[in-house]
């Protein structure tokens, strides 16, 4: 079992817990992810890891509850456990291997999209403890949807944040703060960008207009995670990939994003049917189509 | 009295029923069955059947016993060679190994060897007979990667040498393959499976779970930080293979890993279990091996009209005699000398047919068997929603990628001596499906045993 050692509701959706699990803390590097279970009956969930203490042995996840097993994710309180939790899964970041004095000399701009800003948030934190400033953008549809508001300016070179609805700092979409900042004169070498598909299909289609090489962390559908199911396939420049162990970062110039969007849909309404009969509790007689309770 | 050249009948569900549920398929022999069966062996002194079993079990010692009715010395002569007995009593290839050797075959039906280890292993479950346990540790750490049929072997056999072993295993249960390809009408998970695997606790093998070797640590941390004198890696197969054909990123194409890890492994055929399953209801699996037999049995119990999609004819089919008899019975469809060319797709990214084209058998190819060929101008539309790839696997590169000195081949599969497991690196052993690619659950036990005896001659001659 894995305990909870802190669990927070960061605001109306989005939930953050610290989970102990000592060997992930103490090999994870920024852009890894890891695998979560509830118990006996859960799905095995895929969720890119936050933030690590390698001395407390602990891992910082983010969710927003999308199916019926996240949901149950947040009912859980402090001082509860996960059944399991695996990893790290998945490759790390490029510059975490990068030499650092090339590195160094890099202008590197992050683009992270609501919940895409918590694994944001440990590769512009490892930038920080290495020396490098980097320029972040974070957008949501508004002020309170942001989350880890104060952590990210810590660690950020300038922080941007950016509402749909303009309730809060650049108004609009994070697209048109890339342009704002490009036509400034502001000149990046990558760009990170990490949030929903359609966000990082929008930002991978100026980057390339403007010439910026461009990284996504990809969030397929996943079982296993090891690289046994291949159900997170991808089409990267032609090419199938396995996003649990060959990514999840990708570039994001080569990622053809309309397939990946259609796959994520493949299981939206066996996960609203999940959810419908979890919502339902003991009252689900049917209608479903999963327990065959009407037919 | 019985015919001797006919072998006792197996009870097994009706073909009707079984179609419908998750249930196991045979029953087995009982104590009586099982005797009278046993009364058949010859008893030969120079018996070819132990020949053809990969673990050498002593069969006509155990099945003299089982004549005689002593099961608990009939499970003792077993586990001198095999901690999973009740596992390849169900999933050996019998026919291909022990059974074709058997001299009363020549003439009749051979002794139901596979039938009778499965009976002598569900009667120690069910008394639990305990397996002879080592009297002492010998204090050296052995490291086991992989909680299958080669791991759990290994980690038995040098439990019962006295090595104080643990097993890691990367997923959430143990058992590898047994708990997430092979599916529980074929293998119960709870009644044998986990049972098993208990047996193999008891002879003090300890498990972790959740731990990937090469991400959660590595095999020269385990050595250098954890105190392990040995690893043996038995990481099973790897990636699926998909065959490159236009649509094959469609949604409703699964490879046969991620179909039966979703049934089988998280349970998505039971209404409690969160993991969903886009079940299909008009299938065709692709491949014809036991996974292809497993995957089109699966679809069909979760409601599916099923098809095998095949290249070659029925006699080169690579799944057991058994599994293709049962699949038939139960309704699957094969589609013989039959590939696909291209699988079809909706306006909304699903799967709506496939096309093939029909095959003939030419001239033999580098694996012996007849090279199927294209006939031309045969090319036909199946109306589908889901195709199954089962077309075999590449090996996970989680390990070798992060273990230094782990020499593999161009298969990137990990190279090791066949008759000890020995790999490029000091210390580090291997067997399985990692070395030779996916075989057989008793090759990989084996590979299992191999590596058990190289790890310890290495550690009792240092």
């Amino acid at each position: 079992m894995y305990k909870i050692v802190k669990a927070e509701q960061l605001n109306a959706n989005i939930y953050l817990m610290v989970i102990e699990a000592p060997r992930v803390a103490r090999h994870c590097e920024p852009g890894q992810f890891v695998i979560v279970k509830i118990d006996e009956f859960g799905e095995r969930i895929p969720l890119t890891i936050c933030d690590y203490d390698r001395k407390a042995g602990t891992i910082t996840i983010v969710f927003q509850p999308v199916g019926a097993s996240t949901t149950r994710f947040a009912a859980l309180k402090e001082g509860d456990a996960f059944r399991d939790f695996i990893g790290p899964l998945g490759c790390p970041s490029e510059f975490v291997t990068e030499d650092i004095e090339t590195l160094k000399e890099k202008k590197i701009l992050f683009v992270g999209g609501g919940v895409g800003a918590a694994p944001v948030y440990p590769q512009v934190k490892w930038l920080k403890e290495h020396g490098i400033e980097a320029d972040v953008i974070i957008g949501s549809k508004n002020k309170d949807l942001l989350i880890l508001e104060h952590e990210m300016e810590a660690v950020s070179g300038r922080y941007f944040p950016c509402t749909d609805d303009g309730s809060y700092g650049h108004a609009g979409m994070v697209t048109t703060k890339i342009e704002a900042l490009v036509e400034q004169g502001n000149k990046y070498d990558v760009c990170i960008a990490i949030g929903p598909m359609i966000m990082m299909k929008f930002v991978c289609l100026l980057t390339k207009k403007l010439e910026i090489p461009t990284i996504v962390s990809m969030n397929p559908i996943m079982v296993d995670g090891t690289g046994m199911c291949g159900a997170c396939r991808l089409l990267v420049g032609g090419e199938v990939k396995f996003a649990c162990v060959d990514g999840p970062e990708f570039d994001g110039h080569q990622v053809d994003f309309d397939n990946a969007m259609k796959r994520q849909q493949m299981y939206k309404s066996e996960e609203g049917r999940a959810m419908l009969k979890l919502q339902e509790g003991d009252t689900h007689h049917g209608g479903c189509g999963n327990c065959g309770g009407d037919n | 009295m019985a015919d001797v050249l006919k072998r006792v009948p197996v009870r097994e569900q009706d073909a009707k029923v079984r179609a419908g549920n998750f249930e196991e398929v045979c029953y087995g022999y009982n104590k009586e069955e099982a005797m009278e069966e046993a009364a058949r062996c010859l008893n030969c002194k120079n018996a070819q059947c132990v020949l053809g079993c990969p673990v050498a079990i002593n069969i006509p010692g155990f099945v003299s016993k089982v004549k005689d009715g002593d099961m608990e010395g009939a499970y003792k002569v077993i586990g001198e060679s095999s901690a999973l007995p009740a596992i390849c009593g169900r999933v050996c290839p019998q026919e291909s190994q022990c059974e074709c050797k058997c001299i009363r075959g020549i003439k009749g039906d051979p002794v139901s060897i596979g039938k009778l280890e499965r009976f002598v292993a569900d009667y120690a479950l069910e008394n639990d007979i305990k397996p002879e346990k080592a009297k002492e540790t010998n204090g050296h750490k052995v490291a086991v990667i992989g909680s299958g049929p080669s791991g759990l072997t290994c980690a038995g056999d040098l439990a019962k040498l006295g090595y104080e072993v643990t097993v890691f295993e990367a997923l959430h249960e143990l058992g590898g393959v047994l708990v997430y390809g092979i599916p529980e009408f074929r293998l119960p998970k709870e009644k044998v499976v986990k049972k098993e695997i208990e047996k193999v606790k008891e002879l003090g093998v300890k498990f972790e779970t959740n731990v990937v070797i090469g991400k959660s640590t590595t095999i020269d941390q385990l050595m250098e930080e954890e105190g392990f004198e040995a690893v043996f890696i038995g990481s099973g197969a790897g990636l699926p293979m998909f065959m490159g054909i236009p649509g094959e990123t469609a949604n409703g194409v699964f490879s046969a890993n991620e179909y039966l890890t979703r049934s089988n492994l998280m349970k998505a055929f039971d209404v409690n279990y969160d993991t969903p399953i886009a079940a299909g209801k008009k299938v065709a699996v692709i491949g014809g091996g036991n996974v292809a037999m497993d995957a089109a049995r699966t679809a069909l119990r979760l409601g599916a009209e099923v098809h095998i999609v095949y290249r070659r004819s029925e006699a080169e089919l690579p799944a057991r005699v058994e599994e293709v008899h049962h699949a038939k019975e139960e309704g699957v469809i094969f589609n013989l000398l039959t590939n696909p060319t291209e699988i079809l797709v909706d306006e909304n990214g699903w799967v709506k047919g496939m096309k093939v084209i029909r095959m003939e058998l030419g001239e033999p190819d580098a694996s012996g068997r007849r090279r199927p060929v294209p006939i031309p101008d045969s090319e036909f539309e199946m109306e589908l929603d889901t195709v199954i790839m089962s077309l075999g696997t590449s090996p996970n590169p989680l390990i070798a990628s992060t273990t230094e000195g782990l020499e593999t081949n161009r298969r990137r599969c990990i190279v090791a001596e066949e008759e000890n497991g020995q790999t490029s690196k000091a210390a580090v052993y291997a067997g399985g499906d990692a070395v030779t690619g996916a075989a057989t659950v008793i090759l990989a036990m084996g590979a299992g045993k191999a590596g058990a005896k190289g790890i310890h001659e290495y550690l009792s001659g240092k």
